[in-house]
């Protein structure tokens, strides 16, 4: 199977990689994922008072499409609000990746990490 | 050294150029192009000495006498022949066959068919060092039971089945006993003349030979009889019918005149070459062997790198070809079948590669992957999330995952 470039560029050149103090409460974490199917992936994201993602970081366990579209991911919540980020489509990580129907799911997992670490995140805010 | 390194000689085996030569001089109008089956003329008849010669030769291999020896277009169409065959012909004395989980698909695709057709199929489990257990061997015959097949050596793992053993047990039981031994001459010594078997599949590509030819050795004394799947002009005694491929008979026969000369030697230095590697490896954390070390052909290594998935790592190993057991590999998302077989967790099958070293591997190939694999394992398990939590002393199975 070859690959595109995108996904060998984030592949070789992964963004964000890291961790963020998940138990801060600016922080959201979204673990999905299982070992054993073969692919887990974290995302975080800390976020401002204003509600924009200042910063997100992942690891990923997974095969190449999985840290490239977990990658991209990251480059792309960076300045978002949880609103805009929480739009964001597995579709558009697959097309962007021109991922092959095989590797679809690899984009679906993306995209439900984004939305547990907006979750994670929310869960920890104080209702008022 | 030139890249890619190939290191998946038991997916197939480059020809060796003793070999291209000899095929190429049965191919055109100065060579040995005849039909072998033409009686009329002198290009028949050379035709059928060099197939004669190549059918001494495999049978020399193997222990077997040359009229025992059935051409085929490889070790897939063998196991056919093989298993539909008896199964066909012997089916009034009982419709149950008896096999492995770890057999290739040849095997077990053949035996689902036979399922379809109203046989009984017991799927055997393997030991975790992927061996059958002789008694769980023994156990599963019935006397409905007709065919068994157990693979020689597995082409994930490498490891060696009993067969002398099990053959015993399938003679005692009046069994027909085939076994696919598409992975193993050359690489272990076989000889059919004492061995209990009555069926033995093989293939010329994983010996250095081409693509598209193998053979079934069918034993004489005593007779085994088989139900022919493919009809036509009568060939090799009615059992397989098709215009003989000269150029590829000759080719897998010198392929295997070749083994019977250099096997010994060949197989002392891939083994120091394998354990070069696995000796360069396993220092590292959370690193496993996948099958018996002791019981397995020299040239295979199949190792897993917890933590780190399988098809990322071959990504990483640009300068390689090696093959993995992970999901992502296959359109299925089923990690290897093989490896779930041992009783592996699913996860150390997804971070899995099968090394397999052959004849043109080199020392300089194998250091050269060495420092690669090490390197880029460390590399992905800082971009792994479960290196991060087996570090902090997480044990991963009291997690609940949110699978997908
Ligand atoms: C154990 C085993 N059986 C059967 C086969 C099929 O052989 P062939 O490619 O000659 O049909 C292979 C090779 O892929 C094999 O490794």
């Amino acid at each position: 199977m070859a690959y595109s470039d995108k996904v060998i560029d984030h592949y070789e050149n992964p963004r964000n990689v890291g961790v963020l103090d998940k138990t801060a409460t600016d922080v959201g974490t979204g673990m999905v994922g299982a070992p054993a199917c073969g692919d887990v992936m974290r995302l975080q994201i800390q976020v401002g008072d204003d509600g924009v993602i200042k910063d997100a970081k992942f690891k990923t366990y997974g095969c190449g499409s999985a840290i490239a579209s977990s990658s991209l991911l990251t480059e792309w919540v960076k300045g978002k609000t949880l609103d805009e980020a929480r739009q964001i489509k597995n579709s558009a990580i697959a097309e962007e990746l021109a991922l092959p129907p095989v590797k679809v799911h690899c984009s679906v997992l993306a995209e439900d990490a984004i939305k547990a670490a907006i979750s994670d995140y929310q869960a920890k805010q104080p209702v008022d | 050294m030139k890249f890619p390194i190939y290191l998946d000689y038991s997916a197939t085996t480059p020809v060796d150029p003793r070999v291209a030569e000899k095929m190429c001089d049965c191919l055109t109008l100065e060579g040995t192009f005849g039909n072998p089956a033409s009686r009329s003329h002198a290009f028949g008849w050379s035709a059928e000495k060099l197939v004669d010669e190549a059918r001494a030769n495999v049978a020399a291999l193997i222990g077997a006498d040359p009229k025992e020896i059935v051409w085929t277009s490889g070790a897939t169409e063998s196991d056919n022949l093989a298993i539909k065959g008896a199964a066909h012909f012997y089916q009034k004395q009982g419709k149950h066959i008896v096999t492995l989980k770890t057999e290739h698909k040849a095997v077990l695709d053949t035996c689902r068919q036979l399922e379809r057709e109203g046989f009984e199929v017991t799927y055997l489990d393997v030991l975790p060092n992927g061996l059958v257990d002789r008694d769980v061997f023994e156990a599963a015959i019935r006397p409905d039971t007709v065919v068994a097949s157990v693979m020689h050596v597995n082409n994930e793992i490498g490891v060696i089945q009993d067969i002398a053993a099990l053959g015993r047990i399938c003679r005692e039981r009046k069994v027909i006993f085939h076994v696919d031994a598409a992975q193993s001459p050359g690489k272990v010594p076989i000889n059919l003349a004492e061995l209990p078997v009555d069926l033995m599949s093989f293939s010329a590509h994983k010996i250095y030979g081409p693509k598209g030819i193998g053979a079934l050795y069918v034993q004489r004394k005593p007779r085994v009889r088989l139900e022919a799947q493919m009809h036509g002009g009568g060939h090799e005694r009615g059992l397989r019918s098709g215009t003989l491929p000269t150029h590829q008979i000759v080719g897998m026969g010198e392929a295997f005149r070749i083994a019977s000369e250099e096997m010994a030697a060949e197989n002392e230095r891939i083994l120091m070459l394998r354990n070069r590697l696995y000796d360069g490896l396993r220092d590292m954390e959370e690193v496993y062997v996948n099958g018996d070390l002791e019981h397995r052909i020299a040239g295979n290594l199949n190792i897993s790198f917890n933590f780190v998935e399988g098809e990322s790592l071959m990504m990483a190993l640009k300068d390689m070809a090696v093959s993995s057991g992970s999901a992502c590999t296959s359109a299925s998302l089923e990690p290897s079948y093989v490896l779930r077989a041992l009783g592996r967790p699913d996860e150390l099958a997804h971070s899995s590669l099968r090394f397999t070293l052959g004849r043109f591997t080199t020392e300089e190939e194998i250091d050269h992957v060495l420092s690669q694999v090490r390197g880029q394992v460390e590399r992905l398990r800082e971009l792994s999330p479960l290196w991060d939590m087996y570090k902090e002393g997480i044990d991963l199975n009291s997690v609940e995952w949110v699978a997908h």
